[in-house]
């Protein structure tokens, strides 16, 4: 069985699409389906202060808080919290579990309603905009007119593009961390890469693994593997790891982990399945790829045509996931359409996880955007 | 537009005189965002910025401007024309590639440019290299030929001919001296040309 089930998950769950099925990208009507979501701080009064926070690929709700399934703090506790950014004294921070997730939200293995089984591949394939569309479902039913800011890095980035350009209105203020406007060639090869490897484990069973009561766990680790080394950069593996030997003086001339960056995988694939559901990771992994935004608008400047957000665009200089020149083609897109813009490019060696990382610049950089964007919004402190 | 009113360099100051409020900006070249961050504080400026250097980028970031990393040069071709009531180079048309194509582009983009530059035609720096033979290092141009990033030096009348070959009106001019303040000299005529440090020019499309 999933180690993600029968577990009383913090935070909350609504039903969507009761009344008025969301229609997905490709072609499906979904709903009614549970929607997982987690807050902190308050809303004000006049429901201005809102921040929607969107994760990332293997992220969840639980962006300030101990995690419930691996006991680790939140992912981004550093960032959020009284004083920090995202500021709990002054925002209502939001984040949904997205479409197609595994911790609340509807997904590959809860169950589907038309057969009382859990959905496998049954389950409609999800796009960005899809997440994105279920999100917007979520402030309506909070009674938020706009949120004062969007924020995600990685894939959430992607939510938050896909955000000002469908709901332009909605937004105050959107900040991208780390992403792209569409998902490139290179990556969707790794994620090709990962589902591969999950699919090629006998255990997989066609997706149907529930049903066997058993779950790919050596695919969906080797999955996890080779995605996390895109994670990093050639220089943080070396710094952290170089060519050490890990538990021992020489080399066993086997296939053992000898080093200790071996280890170190096998250990990141090791934990990754306990709170992963293998599914889950296939079609979101599906959803970045088929993100493009030019394509669906006509072109990057279309998307964001008279768009009244104000944006905040971050790179990391090491990051060679979701690289800068990335970023910049969106600067460029949104200087077309003569957009409010900022775009910082961070120094950091620590590669497309530094979003995620204690990196003080780009903790100030953030909280004076956001300072900044509250004082033209006229939100004042609670 | 709460909080402490900042002060800001006089030469500055004169160019922020020259800014409606109430306007958009684009500063090309805005360093760390004090001429944004002055406009936006006393006049209520939609203020945007490009700046070259990521420091500079960065701290007006933090200090909740809107700026981006970017080169006068290559990047001003993205925007869309009459985009901003102003479009502002203060102190960095002499480091441009190609300053006539950023000054068109700039008239492009902005209803009015304003643009702020050392004058080479300054009596000190005619002396310095007619007597020592050398090329002038003085306070407010303090490079060596072999470090300086100002490529493209010009005189208040080379620029004043360029601004007439491009069909541009000098809508205001001062010339300043070296500590930025306003000489009581015409700024387009042959004394400001000598006695003048640096100038600035208020442009429309004619």
């Amino acid at each position: 069985m999933s180690a993600t089930e029968n577990i009383s998950l913090p935070g909350q769950c609504i039903e969507l699409g009761g009344n008025g099925k969301l229609r997905l990208d490709c072609g499906v009507e979904l709903g009614p389906f549970p929607f997982a979501y987690q807050t902190y701080g308050e809303l004000n009064a006049d429901k201005s202060n809102a921040i929607m926070v969107c994760h990332a690929l293997t992220g969840d709700q639980f962006v300030a808080e101990t995690h419930p399934i691996t006991g680790k703090s939140g992912w981004w506790g550093q960032m959020t919290g009284p004083g920090k950014p995202l500021d709990t004294d002054r925002y209502f921070i939001i984040c949904a579990n997205v479409l197609g997730g595994c911790l609340g939200t509807v997904g590959p293995k809860e169950t589907d309603p038309a057969t009382g089984k859990p959905y496998g591949l049954n389950f409609p394939v999800i796009t960005i905009a899809d997440m994105v569309r279920a999100q917007k479902l979520l402030i309506d039913h909070l009674g938020i007119e706009q949120l004062f800011a969007v924020i995600g890095g990685s894939m959430g980035a992607m939510q938050v593009l896909d955000w000002a350009a469908r709901y332009p209105e909605r937004v105050f203020a959107a900040i991208p961390v780390a992403g792209a406007a569409r998902h490139s060639a290179q990556n969707i090869a790794f994620h090709e890469v990962g589902r591969q490897a999950i699919m090629a484990d006998r255990d997989w069973h066609g997706g149907d693994y529930l049903s066997h009561d058993t779950t790919p766990r050596r695919g969906l680790a080797v999955a996890r593997m080779a995605a996390h080394i895109t994670y990093l950069s050639e220089t943080a593996l070396h710094r952290k790891f170089g060519r050490n030997l890990q538990d021992r003086e020489a080399l066993t001339f086997g296939f053992d982990a000898d080093f200790q960056v071996e280890s170190y995988l096998r250990h990141q694939g090791i934990t990754f399945v306990e709170r992963f559901d293998a599914n889950s990771y296939l079609y979101i992994t599906r959803a970045m790829d088929y993100f493009d935004l030019a394509a669906e608008f006509g072109s990057l400047p279309a998307a964001f045509e008279n768009t009244p957000v104000r944006y905040c665009l971050v790179s990391f200089t090491s990051d060679w996931l979701f690289p800068t020149p990335e970023s910049r083609a969106v600067v460029h897109a949104l200087n077309a359409v003569a957009a409010n813009v900022s775009f910082v490019e961070i120094e950091s060696d620590k590669g497309h996880d530094a979003f995620l990382l204690d990196e003080p610049e780009f903790r100030e950089v953030l909280g004076g955007f956001l300072n900044g964007c509250a004082e033209h919004k006229g939100l004042n402190r609670l | 537009m709460n909080g402490v009113v900042p002060s800001i360099r006089v030469d500055l100051q004169l160019i922020a005189d020259m800014v409606e409020p109430s306007s958009s900006v684009l500063d090309v070249g805005c360093g760390d965002g004090a001429l944004l961050q002055y406009l936006w504080k006393t006049k209520g400026v939609d203020g945007r910025g490009i700046e070259l250097s990521q420091a500079g980028v960065n701290a007006s970031v933090r200090n909740g401007l809107s700026v981006i990393q970017g080169d006068a040069d290559t990047d001003l071709k993205d925007y869309p024309s009459d985009a901003f009531d102003y479009v502002i180079l203060s102190q960095t048309l002499q480091a441009t590639h190609n300053p006539r194509t950023v000054l068109d582009n700039m008239a492009r983009i902005g209803r009015r440019s304003i643009v702020s530059f050392p004058n080479f035609g300054y009596w000190r720096v005619r002396m310095s290299l007619a007597w020592s033979g050398r090329m002038p290092v003085t306070e407010n141009l303090p490079h060596q030929w072999y470090d300086t990033p100002n490529i493209h030096f010009c005189t208040i009348r080379d620029f004043v001919t360029l601004a007439r070959d491009m069909n541009l009106h000098v809508e205001r001019g001062l010339a300043l001296n070296g500590k930025g303040r306003p000489m009581g000299v015409n700024a387009t005529g042959a004394l400001a040309n000598i006695l003048a440090e640096q100038a600035v020019f208020l442009l429309r499309r004619a």
